[in-house]
């Protein structure tokens, strides 16, 4: 119910994102092909698929790491894909965030955790120590993290606080897009679990929007308000969550609810 | 005497225009670091090789040459650094700032204000200021051409949180005239406000890494810092022993071995200088 209405609102507006026809090949194999959608502000977008089946590929060139071969990107209007660089560098640092599948892709392992959170600050200007140390803790706060841990480097951090102290720096600006690729992967099961209840206030505290790679449907039931499903690197079904995980039209959606439901 | 089994300056005239190039590149665009072919030289890396091609690229006959090391023309490498420029060129050499129209120095910047037409050529280890938190030369090199300094406050960030207050000494980062960041070679944070706006032309050449910047004269030089830990040019708490200066920077050395310590001017010929018109200090000789 609280799901349709942010549908609902969120429809009213202008979408945040918006993606047409994007293809991204690699030499003659496909990684992704033809993919399509609009996310609307505040919204939680989820995509499933086995692995190999593109979720990464499309991640990567929705977040401006790769370059797509064909379709369009838009954000807020402005067409993502003829920025210069550093208008595109400036985005990724400032309105959108980044949450890598392995915490040592997305910090700084020499650097402390305090420095970690506040390297965007810095990056975006922030000159104040005293102003940036106390937000690095409030973050470190918010993501459970106690703050006398504020000087201990990330190495000396347990997986799932790594992740979280990922997720803090990532958000220590205000994004307004936020892309995760398998946040909760390689966690176990029940530190998954802390960290997408975690996830899930953030983003409704923060209201992001998110699109989130992950092969776990608990995770996209938790969190996703619309889901796409991939497979050979094309979008196979979307819709809202719940109605593509409790009636799946094709097979292999079909396929894909019932193994879970089997394990 | 001049070896003449060699061209004016060691190298060959195609080298010293190419490096010339190079250091009228790094002139127009102050603090960008320019690539250069370095050459082999007679000595090894760690002894200047990148300050003695520029010096050798810079020297004319009528020059008059001063060489430091620490602040000192009588150590090791300033001295033999001042002979192979006196076998090779036999131009002029001297110790007084003053007098010199072009110093090679490792280290310090001489105490006497420089003045219009002189150069200052540094010797560099490591001219990269990001090399520290980002070791991919591609990435560093991107991080410049977008002035993406953000990393550079992130060091200093762990100064302070780590030390309490920036505890980086020497090669202490620099903002060039608000656009590139630069490693101003190790010399102490103390000669940091001696790089801003200086009317002689400061050249800097890092031999291994074949880099060549510099700094025009009359260039806004600014030391990064934070709002609320503001830049300082810190020395030691005292005044030279020998010339009683309170304001040059200071080298602390033991004089025996109960720990009996003395403070002394690094610059050699600016506390030599002081003691000739009379100056004393804490342990000078009492008869003069
Ligand atoms: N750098 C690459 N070079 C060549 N082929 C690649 C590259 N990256 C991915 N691919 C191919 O593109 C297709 C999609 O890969 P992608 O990594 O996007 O899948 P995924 O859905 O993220 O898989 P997983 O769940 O295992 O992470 C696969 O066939 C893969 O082999
Ligand atoms: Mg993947």
């Amino acid at each position: 119910m609280v799901m349709m209405e942010r549908q609902l609102s969120a429809q009213a507006a202008a979408p945040l994102l918006s993606v047409q026809g994007l293809s991204r090949y690699y030499g003659a194999r496909i990684g992704c092909k033809d993919v399509s959608f609009d996310l609307y502000p505040g919204e939680v977008m989820g995509i499933v698929g086995e692995s190999g089946s593109g979720k990464s590929t499309l991640l990567s060139c929705l977040a401006g790491h790769q370059r797509p071969d064909a379709g369009g990107l838009s954000y807020n209007g402005v067409d993502v894909l003829a920025l210069s660089e550093a208008e595109r560098r400036r985005l990724l640092r400032s309105d959108w965030a980044y949450v890598h599948q392995n915490p040592r892709d997305g910090l700084r392992m020499g650097v402390s955790a305090g420095g970690n959170v506040g390297e965007r600050l810095m990056a975006v200007g922030a000159r104040h120590y005293g102003q940036i140390r106390d937000t690095a803790t409030d973050w470190l706060g918010r993501v459970e993290i106690a703050a006398e841990r504020i000087d201990d480097r990330p190495s000396a951090f347990s997986g799932g606080m790594q992740q979280r102290l990922q997720i803090a720096r990532n958000l220590v600006t205000a994004p307004k897009l936020v892309f995760m690729d398998e946040p909760t992967g390689g966690l176990d099961v029940s530190v998954q679990a802390r960290l997408l209840d975690l996830l899930r206030g953030l983003v409704r505290d923060l209201g992001l929007s998110v699109v989130i790679v992950t092969h776990d449907l608990a995770v996209v039931r938790l969190l996703a308000d619309r889901l796409m499903v991939m497979k050979s690197g094309h979008v196979v079904e979307a819709g809202l969550t719940d109605q593509v995980l409790d009636d799946p039209q094709h097979a292999y959606t079909q396929l894909l609810v019932s193994s879970v439901l089997q394990v | 005497m001049t070896d003449q089994a060699y061209n004016f300056a060691y190298l060959d005239e195609q080298t010293k225009r190419m490096l010339r190039r190079a250091l009228l590149k790094a002139l127009a665009v102050p603090g960008y670091q320019v690539p250069f072919a370095s050459r082999e030289m007679p000595m090894p890396y760690g002894w200047g090789t990148g300050g003695v091609q520029v010096t050798a690229a810079c020297l004319t006959p009528v020059d008059r040459l001063k060489v430091i090391d620490q602040g000192a023309d009588d150590t090791t490498n300033a001295v033999s650094i001042r002979r192979f420029f006196q076998r090779t060129s036999g131009v002029a050499v001297t110790e007084a700032t003053a007098e010199a129209t072009i110093i090679q120095t490792r280290h310090r910047i001489p105490e006497q204000p420089l003045s219009e037409g002189q150069i200052l050529v540094y010797q560099v280890p490591i001219p990269e200021p990001l090399r520290f938190l980002e070791p991919r030369e591609t990435e560093t090199r991107k991080m410049h051409e977008l002035e993406e300094y953000g990393l550079m406050h992130v060091k200093l960030y762990e100064d302070i949180a780590r030390h309490g207050e920036v505890s980086t000494a020497y090669a202490y980062p620099v903002k060039v005239e608000g656009r590139y960041v630069m490693d101003p070679s190790p010399i102490p944070k103390f000669d940091n406000p001696k790089l801003n706006d200086s009317p002689a032309i400061q050249l800097f050449g890092a031999g291994r890494e074949c880099r060549i910047y510099a700094l025009p004269p009359f260039t806004k030089v600014v030391s990064l810092d934070f709002d609320d830990h503001p830049f300082q040019a810190s020395k030691a708490e005292h005044n030279c022993d020998l010339c009683g200066c309170g304001t040059s920077y200071l080298d602390e050395v033991i004089t025996d071995d109960q720990g009996s310590r003395m403070f002394v001017c690094s610059d050699t010929d600016f506390c030599a200088t002081r003691q000739a018109e009379g100056h004393r200090g804490r342990l000078s000789p009492e008869a003069a």
